[in-house]
């Protein structure tokens, strides 16, 4: 067993840093998942199937393709989202660092913990500024007052929005602007420090001047970060991300359900450029979607 | 010639957006008075009952301010003058009592079938059991408490809250399952999403976004309780004295005293009865206008 999977296992957090740099550091980028026929159900309904891809470490990853071609699906079986929708069932294999984050007794929790989520719809709790960002920390059972401080200031600025909020941190997070509101939440994430951010359509509740301000920050983000991105929205793909998934729908044979496939996955200027498959270029140059 | 057109369409238009009297448009008057007298009809009897209490209570309870409120009930019934201090006590204790078993109880219970129980057997039984006992009447709870408490240890104040408890748990179960109900799902999600385990979700996201909420249903229930009568009868006695330990004796509140003074034919009883009723509506009303206060100052935050 290794160290990493002993820790994914331990219910409670020992506090010392796990050891999961590689021997060898030789190549700039590694997987940090490697996903195996990945295949959900939401009850006898398959969602999605036959995902096979790898997304690797401090890049930028995006999952692009029509409405209900199962992004938001492949994107919550990366921290065990999925496991709170009672129906859902998950095939395959989900490799983090190796480690199948479906295998036996491994902790969703401590899965969480390392591999953090922004949601579509800015979701602040009804606390504080301070107290949202706090949050994720204290419940890792940080206590002190100075060391929570810091925290939550290194959280806030990692988000870019310190400076918009550091003046009235007591005040209630609903206050903000969806913007603001969507990077609180970016924050929030972030002070747990976790290795992987996953977003799920972040910025599309949001105006364009906001999107730039997240895209800028997701940028920014990436050198201290692995991120993997949902988006409709195919101008948002090419300019943030480093590689790209394309997934789209087929119609089953015996029903008349559609089950989502991952279609090309590839670096994003090649998927923009010069696809390989035809799809994908219909999507792409917007004859289709 | 076109400025014609548009003047002839415009005066059309103008024809074509005023009010038809119609058929539809009498019925629809017809429809709206009705309502507004069922309204009315509505607000009669509350007002007739409230201003009664006052005429006749607010006299009594402010000739003899505040000693209606502290000074002891009279042992002979025929004495004129206060007061009720006992019966205040009394209902203060015994709704306490009653509201420290059943809000706990309730609330824990509630929490468990909204985010536990979700929809196995078990927790469809005891919803159903639950709205079961919300159409007990009060005095079928208190002879069953007679039968299994009161039988058995005496009247006592104890016998009284635990008929009150029964009461008012369908109650605050009912309130706190449909706060908890309430709670967005994206705010467990996001919980969830930081790596927090259900319990912790429940317990810092959850029950502080729904407290507001349970808060007011709990006074309200608090409320209905406090006047509950027939089951206090059977189970605290209608004594004249107060006993600080509800475990031991006959006891009594509020209620029972009305009771028994608006059976009795002294003049001095019958306006100790209505001066107990005034103190009631009173307490009674400043719970339901807390938990108002609580629930707009929640409507407010969000
Ligand atoms: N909780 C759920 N229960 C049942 N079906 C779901 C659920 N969530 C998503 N689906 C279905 O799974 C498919 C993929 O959904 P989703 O992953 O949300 O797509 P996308 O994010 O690409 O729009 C859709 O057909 C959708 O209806
Ligand atoms: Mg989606």
């Amino acid at each position: 067993m290794s160290q990493l999977q002993e820790h994914l296992m331990s219910a409670e957090s020992t506090g010392n840093e796990p050891d999961i740099s590689p021997a060898v550091e030789a190549v700039s980028s590694r997987p940090v998942f490697s996903l195996k026929n990945l295949e959900v159900h939401y009850g006898a309904f398959r969602a999605v199937g036959d995902v096979s891809l790898d997304i690797r470490e401090k890049e930028i990853t995006a999952f692009i393709g029509p409405s209900g071609c199962g992004k938001s699906t492949v994107l919550r079986c990366l921290n065990r989202m999925n496991d709170v929708i009672p129906s859902a069932r998950v095939g395959g294999e989900v490799l983090y660092h190796g480690v199948n984050l479906y295998g036996e007794g491994i902790s969703p929790t401590e899965v969480r913990r390392r591999i953090g989520m922004v949601f579509q719809k800015p979701n602040p709790f009804p606390k504080s500024i301070y107290d949202n960002v706090a949050f994720g920390p204290r419940v890792n059972g940080v206590k002190s007052k100075a060391k929570l401080d810091d925290i939550v200031e290194k959280a806030l600025r990692g988000a870019a929005l310190w400076d918009e909020v550091n003046t009235r941190l007591k005040a209630s997070g609903l206050g903000l602007s969806g913007g603001q509101q969507q990077r609180l939440c970016i924050a929030r994430a972030i002070a747990v420090e976790p290795e992987v951010i996953l977003m799920d359509e972040p910025c599309s509740a949001l105006d364009p001047i906001a999107t730039a301000r997240v895209e800028d920050l997701m940028l920014e983000m990436k050198s201290r970060y692995t991120i993997v991105i949902v988006t409709h929205n195919m101008q948002q793909a090419a300019r943030v991300s480093d590689r790209t998934a394309f997934f789209t729908t087929e119609v089953n044979p015996e029903s008349d359900r559609r089950t989502g496939r991952l279609v090309e996955f590839d670096a994003t200027q090649k998927m923009f450029s010069m696809p390989s498959d035809e799809r994908t270029e219909a999507y792409v140059t917007g004859r289709f979607g | 010639m076109s400025t014609m057109m548009s003047d002839q369409s415009t005066a059309q238009v103008l024809e074509d957006l005023r009010p038809k009297r119609s058929w539809r448009q009498a019925r629809s008057n017809i429809m709206v008075m009705l309502m507004g007298l069922a309204a009315l009809v509505i607000v009669v009897p509350l007002v007739f009952v409230i201003g009664s209490v006052i005429s006749r209570g607010a006299g009594v309870v402010f000739r003899d301010f505040p000693s209606f409120f502290t000074k002891k009930i009279p042992i002979k019934s025929e004495d004129i003058g206060p007061g009720m201090g006992p019966a205040i006590v009394g209902t203060m204790l015994i709704t306490g009592f009653a509201t420290l078993v059943a809000v706990p109880l309730g609330i824990l219970g509630a929490v468990y079938l909204h985010e536990y129980g979700g929809t196995t057997k078990l927790s469809k039984l005891i919803r159903f059991l639950a709205t079961v006992m919300t159409g007990v009447p009060s005095i079928v709870m208190g002879l069953f408490i007679y039968v299994i408490f009161t039988l058995r240890f005496g009247l006592s104040g104890v016998g009284g809250a635990l008929a009150l408890a029964c009461l008012m748990l369908p109650v605050v179960i009912r309130a706190t399952e449909e706060m908890l109900r309430l709670v967005p799902g994206n705010l467990r999600e996001a919980s969830y999403a930081l790596g927090t385990s259900k319990s912790r979700t429940i317990l810092t996201v959850v029950l502080p976004s729904a407290l507001p909420g349970i808060v007011s249903g709990c006074l309200l229930a608090v409320a209905r309780a406090a006047g509950e009568t027939a089951p206090l009868l059977f189970t605290i006695g209608a004594a004249r004295a107060v006993q600080g330990n509800i475990f031991k004796g006959a006891n009594t509140a509020l209620p029972a005293q009305i009771f028994e003074n608006a059976k009795s034919l002294f003049p001095g009883a019958q306006e100790r009865g209505w001066g107990a009723a005034l103190t009631l509506v009173g307490i009674a009303f400043l719970f339901t206008l807390t938990a108002r206060i609580v629930s707009s100052a929640y409507q407010k935050r969000r």
